[in-house]
């Protein structure tokens, strides 16, 4: 019970002087729809195409959302060390990364929800399940976030985050079939393709908007999975090596 | 050594940094319920100890034991029964005072209720009430050291870890501060205070380690470090002038006694025999000085201090402060 006390106030503490921060809900906003709108106006091919391009704005959406969330609600306690605190605190290291990702996780979901508004005022959007459509976001939601954390352990100044950030975000707009298949990648590219996890979250959720995935759901829900359990054991691993020096 | 009535017991414990030994085969323990200072100069090695004692820093090698519970391969395992204020105010700066403290209340399971009936009784003591609901980021530095300590101790720790709480405040707070460590020392709380002020250590600790370099290099009760001293005779006097082979000249002199020399005209006698000062005056005033003042003195920790150590207590002190107004 005290531990859930502890957790829950870490949550909230996050919440409050981060994530319900004006510059933070504008920008979670802007995002998304400045996305929207440039890739509507490059594709040209007018509202019919708002489907097929959904599940990429959605995976995009919450792959910044969450992975800037880490850099700030992490790197900067670290580096004001506010962090020792939580580091102090009697709770299991499991527990403060799940108290610490929550939150982001929470707002990245939310992050997806721009996207999938816009597009249905402007667009009929017939999705296969909602259950495990929200399933999938909160999968892509959560393994972003984990791979967010694993950034954050790895650098000490927030603009190092964001950098990093940076250098895996990119590819992975293009390299996880976000907006091009991954079928018309080069072929000796696409091995990549299959190492990231955003790859399997963007299919699933393709399939279940349009119905054109080329994995099954339960495959890459069995993958999106495993992928969140592996990074959240290297990030515990990364935090006690790094952070208890 | 009855380990019942040990809250830290920290054995052969050693940590460097590169090529710097931060701590160097320490071995020490803390009775429950006592005051224990660790007293020693920058870069000594006080806070890399209180790190690895509270978890937050992996030791090379040795054992810690806090509370009766071994630490030493579960750094997380005593950390319900202990506060830790630390030596930077490392609060949320965009939090006010009194949201940091019910938050850093709510780290260690308290409920809404309590925590916040504390935090009102904390910042009371610690003349903050005003300045509750302003964020901490806008503080004063004293007023960031005030609310910091109070979040130490504010899930009521069995074991308190203060590193130079009274650093950077103004002497009333420190005073205030001192009196507060006191009473938490009455309830019972076991303390592990470091600092580089002598006589806060005096004043306060039941026991003292000395650590220097990385080495505990004495540890005792203030009584028995002072009786080092005990049957000595000490007289300090201040000159006018100065004479650049005075020291060569009054050890020639006076071969019994030892002479130790500090830069602003003044220096210690030092002898087992009751000093004459009538001699040393005329020998002065022979090579020209004049003696504006000579007093017999009670030794101090600070004479066992600089004694023990070899170091210059007046130097540590400079350095501290230089460093305490460029935090
Ligand atoms: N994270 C670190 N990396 C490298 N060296 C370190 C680190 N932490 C401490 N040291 C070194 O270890 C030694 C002991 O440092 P420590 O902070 O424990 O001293 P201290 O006694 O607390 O000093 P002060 O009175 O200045 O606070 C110093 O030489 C310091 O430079
Ligand atoms: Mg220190």
């Amino acid at each position: 019970m005290k531990k859930w006390i502890a957790a829950w106030n870490i949550l909230l503490k996050d919440v409050r002087t981060y994530y319900l921060k004006p510059p933070n809900i504008s920008w979670g906003i802007i995002f998304p729809l400045a996305w929207t709108g440039m890739f509507l106006i490059r594709s040209g091919s007018g509202l019919d195409s708002i489907p097929a391009l959904l599940p990429g704005l959605m995976a995009i959406s919450i792959l910044f959302g969450t992975t800037s969330m880490m850099a700030v609600t992490v790197t900067f306690e670290k580096k004001n060390s506010s962090f020792d605190r939580l580091l102090l605190a009697p709770i299991s290291f499991d527990l403060l990364m799940l108290a610490k990702t929550s939150g982001a996780i929470f707002f990245g979901m939310i992050n997806a929800v721009i996207p999938v508004l816009l597009a249905s005022f402007i667009s009929d959007i017939r999705v296969a399940s909602w259950p495990l459509l929200i399933l999938a976001v909160f999968l892509i939601a959560t393994v972003s976030t984990f791979l967010g954390l694993l950034i954050a352990i790895a650098v000490r100044e927030v603009f190092e985050a964001q950098t990093l950030s940076n250098f895996f975000r990119f590819p992975m707009i293009f390299l996880c079939g976000l907006f091009l298949p991954v079928s018309k990648l080069p072929i000796f590219i696409r091995p990549l393709s299959y190492i990231l996890p955003l790859t399997y979250g963007v299919d699933t959720m393709r399939g279940l908007i349009t119905g054109g995935n080329f994995m099954p759901i339960t495959l890459s829900f069995a993958v999106l999975t495993a992928f969140c359990i592996i990074i959240f054991g290297l990030n515990k691993h990364f935090i006690k090596k790094r952070w208890i020096t | 050594m009855d380990k019942d009535n040990m809250d830290i017991i920290v054995s052969n414990l050693s940590k460097s940094f590169q090529a710097v030994k931060a701590v160097d085969d320490i071995s020490f323990e803390v009775k429950t319920g006592e005051l224990f200072g660790f007293l020693g100069p920058n870069g000594a090695g006080k806070t890399t100890t209180i790190r690895m004692i509270t978890g937050l820093s992996k030791p090379d090698s040795g054992t810690i034991i806090t509370a009766g519970i071994d630490c030493s391969h579960n750094p997380k395992a005593a950390q319900h029964l202990i506060g830790v204020v630390p030596d930077e105010s490392n609060l949320y700066p965009e939090l006010t005072g009194f949201q940091n403290l019910c938050f850093c209340a709510s780290l260690y399971g308290m409920g809404k209720a309590e925590r916040e009936q504390e935090a009102r009784k904390l910042l009371q003591a610690f003349d903050l009430s005003k300045a509750a609901d302003r964020k901490f980021g806008g503080y004063s530095k004293g007023m960031k050291r005030k609310l910091t300590i109070a979040a130490g101790i504010i899930h009521k720790p069995r074991v308190l870890f203060l590193d130079e709480p009274t650093t950077g405040i103004d002497v009333a707070s420190a005073r205030a501060l001192r009196i507060m460590i006191k009473d938490l020392h009455k309830q019972g709380t076991t303390i592990f205070l470091t600092t580089h002020y002598i006589e806060e250590a005096e004043r306060l600790c039941d026991r003292i380690a000395f650590i220097v370099s990385g080495k505990i290099v004495a540890t005792d009760t203030v009584q028995n470090l002072l009786k080092h001293h005990e049957g000595k005779h000490f007289l300090q006097v201040t000159h006018q002038g100065r004479n650049a082979d005075i020291a060569e000249r009054l050890s020639a002199s006076f071969a019994h006694l030892s002479f130790s020399f500090s830069k602003d005209n003044t220096f210690r006698v030092e002898s087992s025999e009751p000093i004459n000062i009538t001699p040393l005056i005329m020998c002065l005033e022979e090579l020209g000085i004049d003696v504006s003042e000579a007093k017999r003195i009670t030794p101090s920790l600070e004479d066992v201090f600089v004694r023990i150590t070899g170091l210059e207590a007046d130097a540590m002190r400079k350095d501290k402060e230089k460093q305490g107004g460029a935090k």
